[in-house]
C-alpha cells in the first residue's frame, strides 16, 4: 500500500496526426490512426470510426469495434468522395474555392474503408438507404421471424434495423432455407442456426479474442451454417459472451432461455463479485428477481466482456434458504428478533468488552465502506483483525486466481493482515488461550478457515453477519442478515486498484438490511463515532482517511471507476 | 481470312509432342529462361542502374500484356503493385483453378505442354524476386495435378528449380496446391485463403489487396496459367515485337474456349482482336456454324458471368480509323472484334475467353436456370446480397422453368438483381451470378412475362 497516493492517469499516448473528413456535410477532425480494437496497434481510421466521432451511426451487424473486421454483412455500406486532384497532384478547387470532390461510383463498407484527408462520407443518400434496405430485405427472407417466442427480441438488431429501414411486406415468393434448429452447441449455449445471419462475431471472438478456435462455417451460400467441430462442445469460459456479441436470436444463453422477456427486465449498473477483476457488467431484473448479467464496457477493467463462470454465479442471491431474520441466541436457544430490539442489545454487550478482546474478521467479499466501518469498530477494541484468501484458478483473460472481489479494499481499510489470511491463526490463537472472548465476524464461515465449532463454543459473544446461513451463523449469539451486492449500493476496489462502484437493482429479502445501515447504526453506541449519513458521505470521509484513496470521491467514480496505486 | 494464331499452344497438339522436359528442350524449351537469368544489369543514362528483374518487369509492362484470367488487368501493372520494400517475401500464385463455366483453356496447356507453364512461371518470379510460388490448381484436375507435379520434378532434376539454378545464383521452388473443388478459390482473394488452408472466403479491399497483404499477409502476385505462358513470349520476342500481335491495347493471343450450340466447339488461339465473335461462331476452321436449319438466339462472350449478347444487338464502338483518328462505328454484336475493350463497351466482357452459343432451341428462361442454380451452388456465402441473392434468383428461376412462373416474374428477378452488383459484395461473384440475369432478363424480358404469363392462364384455368 502506497502512502503517496496518487489517481494513476493512464500514459499519455504519444500524439497522432489530426485527419479532416466530412460526414453527411459535417466536417470532424479525427485521428489518422487508432487503436486495434483486438490488439492495441495503431491502425488506420475507418469511417465508421469518424461517423462515430460526431456521433453519426452507420447500421452494423458484422462490426465490433473490439473484434477484428469481417466485412460481411455490407450493411454499413455508404458512398464516398476524395478531393480531385490535379496532374501537380494538388487538389482541384471549385470556383469558390472549395476542394472539388470526386464522389466514387462504387460504395464502401465503412466498417473497413479508411479514411483519407478531405475525404466525404455520405450516409444517408437515397442510393445508401436503398443499399441498406436490399441488404435487409436479403436477410430477412430466409429469416424465421420467430419473433414471439425469440429470445433477442427486444434487443434484435434485425428488429432495430427493420424498424429504420424495412418494408412492410415481403416480396420473397420462394420456399425458405431451412437449417438445424435448437442446436446443443455446448453445456451453456443453444444456437438456432436458422435465425443466424452469418456475421461471425461468434467465430471471431472465440477464435481472436479467446484464443479458441471452436467455432467455425459449413455448406455454402445461403446454406452456409454455424457449428462448432462435431463432437467437441463449444465449451470455454468465455462462450457465452458470443451470446451477447449475437445480434440477433441465433446463440442464446441456456441458463436465461425462455425466462424472461427482455423489454421487462430492468437494467442495473453492477460488478461481477466472483474474482478480483471485477468485471462491469449490467444486471438485468424484474420484481425483486434477477434474471441475468451482462457484460458492461469498461476498457480499464473486461473490454466488453465478462466469462461464463461469474456470469453465472448469481443462483445463490434467490436462495431460498438465505438469512431473513435477526436471530439472538442465549445459550442453547435461539430467538427470532427483529433490528429495533436487538441492535441495543447488541450494542450494550459490544460497549462492554475490553480493549484487546476482541477479533474483527471481515470478507474481502464485503463492500469498501463495509470493512471501512468495521475497521472503525476494530481499532475501538484494538482487535485482531483479518479477512479470508480464496483463490482459484486463473485463466488467460480476464479470470483472476484472487476469488475475492475486494482483497485490495480489505487492504486498503486495514482490515486484512498481511498477507491475507496470516491472523486466522492467531485468532484461533487467542480463542483457545481465553484472551480473546468477542468475534465479529462479515461473510465468512470461519469454521471452514481454522476457527472450528469448538472454539466458536468458548466465546462470550459471537456476531455473525451473512447472507446465507452456515455454521458460524448457527453458532453467533447475534446474527445480522446482510445483502447480496445487487441489494445494496458500495465499491471494490479490483486486484489493479481499479475502484469501482455498483448499484442496487433489487431489494434485500426479509428483514436483510445492507450491512453499511446497521454498522452505522452501531458505531456511535459503541465507539463514540458516528459516521456520515449518506453513502456517498461515507465514501469520500473514507477515501480522506485512507491514504490510497486520497482525493478520489463518490461522484469521480462514475460508471467505470477510477484507478489508483496500489 | 481469319486464322489460328498458335503461340503458346504452337506444339501443345503438335504429332508426337509429348508433356515430358525432354520432349520441351527439343522443342527450344527453357531457352527463354536461359536468357533472362543472363540479362545484364542495365546502365542508365542518369546513372543508375536497372536490375535484371527490373528490366524484366519493364518488358512485361510495355508489352501491354493483360491478364486472361477474367479481368483483363494489365499484368505489368498489377506487378508494379507488388510492396517490395516490405521486406517480407514475395510469392507467386498460379491460378489454375479454371472454373469458369465454359472454360477450357488452361486444362490444354497444363495437360499438353506443363513446362511452357514451369518456365513462363520462372522467368515471372526471377522478375519480382520471388522464391517461393505455388500453383493452386481445381480439385477435378486431378491428372493437371500430377502432370504438374511430374514438370516440376523433372524440373528440379534439371536444375530449372530449386538452388542456385542453372548457376545463375537464383533459388525458387514451385509447388503444386490442389483445390478441394469450389468455383470461389478461383477469386484470388479466396484462393489465397484456400491456399493457406482456410475456407475460401475473398478476402476484403481494402486493406487486402494481394499485392501487399496476400498469401501468409506478404505481398503476393496472382496470374492466370495462360498470362504467365505469354510472358515467357513477351520475353522471347521482346515487348514491341509481342505488342504487334494483336491490336493496341489488346495485345498478344488469347485461347478461346468455344462451346455451346456450334459445330465445332474447341479451344482456338487467336490473335485479340484480330477475328470477330462470328468468325469465331461461323468460320469453319472455328467453330464452323450452327447445326442446320437453326439461328443464333445469343452469345455468351466471356464464361458464364458475362452480359449475354442477344442476336441481332448493335454497339456504338470508337474504333481507331486507318488515319488514326477515333471513327464511331456501328456494330452487330456479331461483328464485335474478340478482344478486351470491344466486349466492355458492348457493355459486357471477354472475361475468361469463353464463348457460349445458344441457338434459337434454347429455352432462355431453363438456360438462365442452370446457370443460377451454378451460381447459388458456388457462392462461398460470405457477403449477404450474393448469399441470400444467388440463391432467391436460382428459387425464382427454377420455379419459372417447372412452370410455376409470375407474370412479375421478370421485374421480380431484375430487383432482385440489381441489388447485388456494384460494389456492394466482397468480391467480383456478386456481379459474377447478377450480371446473367439481369442481363438475360432485360434483354429476353418478352419471353420471361409470356412464359410468367402463361403459367398463370394456366394456374387460373384450374389445371395447375
Ligand atoms: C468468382 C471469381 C472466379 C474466378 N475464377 C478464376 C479462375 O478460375 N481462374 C483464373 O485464372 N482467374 C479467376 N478469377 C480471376 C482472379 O481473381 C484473378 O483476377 C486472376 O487470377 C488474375 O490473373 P490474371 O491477371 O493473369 O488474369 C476469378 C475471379 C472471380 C471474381
Ligand atoms: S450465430 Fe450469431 S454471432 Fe454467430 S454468425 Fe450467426 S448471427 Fe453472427
Ligand atoms: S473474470 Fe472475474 S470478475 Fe470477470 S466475470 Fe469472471 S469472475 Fe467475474
Ligand atoms: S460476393 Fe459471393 S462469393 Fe464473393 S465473398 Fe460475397 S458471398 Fe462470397
Ligand atoms: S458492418 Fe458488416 S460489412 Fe461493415
Amino acid at each position: 500500500m502506497s502512502t503517496n497516493a496518487k489517481i494513476e492517469t493512464p500514459p499519455t499516448p504519444a500524439p497522432v496526426e489530426k485527419i479532416k473528413v466530412k460526414v453527411d456535410g459535417r466536417e470532424v477532425e479525427v485521428p489518422k490512426t487508432m487503436p486495434d480494437g483486438v490488439t492495441g496497434k495503431p491502425v488506420p481510421t475507418t469511417m465508421i470510426q469518424a461517423c462515430h466521432a460526431i456521433k453519426v451511426e452507420v447500421p452494423h451487424y458484422c462490426y465490433h469495434p473490439r473484434l477484428p473486421v469481417a466485412g460481411n454483412c455490407r450493411m454499413c455500406l455508404v458512398e464516398f468522395g476524395t478531393p480531385a486532384m490535379g496532374p501537380d497532384r494538388k487538389p482541384i478547387l471549385n470556383p469558390d474555392g472549395t476542394a472539388k470532390i470526386l464522389k466514387s461510383p462504387r460504395p464502401a463498407i465503412a466498417c473497413a474503408t479508411p479514411i483519407s484527408p478531405g475525404m466525404e462520407i455520405y450516409t444517408n443518400t437515397p442510393n445508401v438507404r436503398f443499399m441498406r434496405e436490399g441488404i435487409l430485405e436479403f436477410l430477412l427472407i430466409n429469416h424465421p421471424l420467430d419473433c414471439p417466442i425469440c429470445d433477442q427480441a427486444g434487443e434484435c438488431k434485425l428488429q432495430e434495423y427493420s424498424v429504420d429501414h424495412g418494408q412492410t411486406s415481403s416480396r420473397f415468393a420462394e420456399i425458405k432455407v431451412h437449417k438445424p434448429k435448437r442446436v446443443d452447441l455446448g453445456p451453456r449455449i443453444i444456437l438456432d442456426d436458422e435465425r443466424c445471419i452469418l456475421c461471425t462475431r461468434c467465430i471471431r471472438f472465440t477464435r481472436d479474442v479467446v484464443g479458441d478456435d471452436a467455432l467455425g462455417i459449413v455448406n455454402r451460400g445461403s446454406y452456409n451454417t454455424i457449428t462448432a467441430y462435431p463432437g467437441k462442445p463449444f465449451d470455454n469460459n468465455y462462450s457465452l459472451n458470443t451470446v451477447d456479441l449475437c445480434p440477433v436470436g441465433a446463440l442464446t444463453s441456456k441458463d436465461f432461455r425462455f425466462q424472461m422477456r427482455v423489454w421487462f427486465l430492468k437494467e442495473t449498473k453492477s460488478l461481477c463479485t466472483s474474482c478480483g477483476t471485477g468485471c462491469n457488467v449490467v444486471v438485468g431484473s424484474r420484481e425483486d428477481r434477477m434474471f441475468r448479467y451482462k457484460p458492461r464496457e469498461n476498457d480499464s477493467v473486461n473490454a466488453t466482456w465478462m466469462c461464463d463462470h461469474g456470469r453465472l454465479n448469481y443462483r445463490w442471491i434467490h436462495n431460498p434458504e438465505r438469512l431473513v431474520q435477526v436471530t439472538v441466541r442465549n445459550g442453547a436457544a435461539a430467538t427470532v428478533s427483529d433490528w429495533k430490539s436487538a441492535m441495543p442489545q447488541l450494542a450494550a454487550r459490544l460497549k462492554s468488552a475490553a480493549p484487546g478482546t476482541v477479533a474483527v474478521i471481515g470478507s474481502a467479499r464485503q463492500t469498501t465502506e463495509e470493512l471501512f466501518l468495521l475497521a472503525k469498530l476494530a481499532r475501538h477494541f484494538q482487535a485482531v483483525t483479518d479477512s479470508v484468501p480464496r483463490t482459484g484458478p486463473a485463466d488467460h483473460l480476464l479470470l483472476n486466481a484472487d476469488r475475492n472481489p475486494n482483497s485490495t479494499g480489505a487492504v486498503f481499510t486495514g482490515l486484512a493482515a498481511t498477507p491475507m489470511g496470516s491472523n486466522l491463526g492467531k485468532i484461533a490463537e487467542g480463542i483457545r488461550s481465553g484472551r480473546i472472548k468477542t468475534l465479529i465476524v462479515f461473510g465468512e464461515d470461519v469454521t471452514r478457515h481454522g476457527i472450528g465449532a469448538d472454539l466458536l463454543a468458548r466465546l462470550d459473544l459471537l456476531v455473525a453477519s451473512d447472507i446465507l446461513p452456515n455454521a458460524t451463523t448457527k453458532l453467533a449469539h447475534f446474527v445480522l442478515p446482510g445483502c447480496a451486492h445487487v441489494e445494496k449500493r458500495g465499491t471494490f476496489v479490483n486486484v489493479k486498484g481499479h475502484v469501482q462502484k455498483f448499484m442496487k437493482a433489487i431489494e434485500p429479502k426479509g428483514d436483510a438490511r445492507a450491512e453499511v445501515e446497521f454498522l452505522k447504526e452501531l458505531l456511535p453506541t459503541v465507539t463514540g463515532w458516528t459516521a456520515p449519513r449518506s453513502l456517498e458521505g461515507l465514501f469520500n470521509q473514507m477515501a480522506g482517511e485512507i491514504p490510497a484513496l486520497q482525493g478520489v470521491t463518490w461522484a469521480a467514480l462514475g460508471d467505470t471507476g477510477v484507478r489508483v496505486q496500489i | 481470312m481469319p486464322q489460328e494464331y498458335r503461340q503458346i499452344l504452337k506444339y501443345a497438339d503438335a504429332p508426337g509432342y509429348t508433356p515430358d522436359v525432354e520432349c520441351y528442350l527439343r522443342h527450344g524449351g527453357y531457352q527463354i529462361l536461359k536468357k533472362t537469368l543472363e540479362i545484364e544489369p542495365k546502365a542508365l543514362p542518369d546513372g543508375k542502374s536497372m536490375s535484371p528483374a527490373e528490366q524484366v518487369r519493364d518488358q512485361v509492362k510495355l508489352s501491354g500484356l493483360r491478364g486472361r484470367g477474367g479481368a483483363g488487368f494489365s499484368c505489368g501493372l498489377k506487378w508494379s503493385f507488388v510492396d517490395r520494400r516490405s521486406g517480407k517475401p514475395i510469392y507467386l500464385i498460379c491460378n489454375a483453378d479454371e472454373s469458369e463455366p465454359g472454360t477450357f483453356k488452361d486444362k490444354q496447356i497444363i495437360h499438353k505442354d506443363p513446362h511452357q507453364l514451369v518456365e513462363g512461371m520462372i522467368i515471372s518470379c526471377f522478375a519480382n524476386d520471388v522464391h517461393l510460388a505455388y500453383i493452386y490448381i481445381r480439385g477435378e484436375f486431378a491428372e493437371g495435378a500430377r502432370i504438374l507435379n511430374r514438370a516440376l520434378q523433372e524440373a528440379r532434376e534439371k536444375n530449372f528449380l530449386g538452388k542456385n539454378i542453372l548457376g545463375k545464383g537464383y533459388d525458387l521452388e514451385i509447388h503444386v496446391h490442389r483445390g478441394a473443388g469450389a468455383y470461389i478459390c478461383g477469386e484470388e482473394t479466396g484462393l489465397i485463403e484456400s491456399l493457406e488452408g482456410k475456407r475460401a472466403y475473398p478476402r476484403i479491399k481494402p486493406p487486402y489487396f494481394p499485392a501487399v497483404l496476400g498469401l501468409y499477409m506478404c505481398p503476393t502476385i496472382v496470374n492466370n496459367v495462360e498470362t504467365l505462358c505469354a510472358v515467357k513470349h513477351v520475353v522471347d520476342l521482346g515487348p514491341s515485337e509481342y505488342a504487334k500481335i494483336g491490336t493496341p491495347n489488346n495485345t498478344g493471343t488469347r485461347i478461346v474456349s468455344l462451346s455451346g450450340l456450334v459445330k465445332r466447339p474447341g479451344y482456338y488461339e487467336v490473335e485479340v482482336g484480330k477475328v470477330t465473335i462470328r468468325e469465331l461462331i461461323y468460320d469453319p476452321i472455328f467453330g464452323g456454324g450452327l447445326r442446320d436449319g437453326r439461328q443464333l438466339k445469343a452469345v455468351i462472350p466471356g464464361g458464364s458471368s458475362s452480359k449475354i449478347l442477344k442476336a441481332g444487338e448493335r454497339f456504338k464502338l470508337k474504333r481507331k480509323g486507318p488515319d488514326g483518328k477515333d471513327v464511331e462505328q456501328e456494330l452487330d454484336m456479331l461483328d464485335l472484334p474478340y478482344d478486351f475493350d470491344s466486349l466492355i463497351a458492348a457493355g459486357s466482357m471477354s472475361g475468361s475467353g469463353a464463348i457460349i452459343v445458344l441457338d434459337d432451341s434454347t429455352d432462355i428462361v431453363a438456360a438462365l436456370s442452370n446457370l443460377s442454380e451454378f451460381y447459388a451452388h458456388e457462392s462461398c456465402g460470405q457477403c449477404t446480397p450474393c448469399r441470400e441473392g444467388s440463391l432467391w434468383m436460382s428459387k425464382a428461376l427454377h420455379r419459372m422453368a417447372n412452370g410455376q412462373g409470375r407474370k412479375g416474374d421478370a421485374d421480380y428477378l431484375l430487383k432482385i438483381a440489381d441489388n447485388i452488383p456494384g460494389g456492394r459484395t466482397v468480391c467480383a461473384f456478386g456481379e459474377a451470378c447478377s450480371w446473367p440475369v439481369q442481363s438475360c432478363v432485360t434483354k429476353f424480358k418478352d419471353e420471361f412475362v409470356a412464359r410468367g404469363t402463361q403459367d398463370e392462364e394456366r394456374r387460373a384455368a384450374g389445371s395447375k
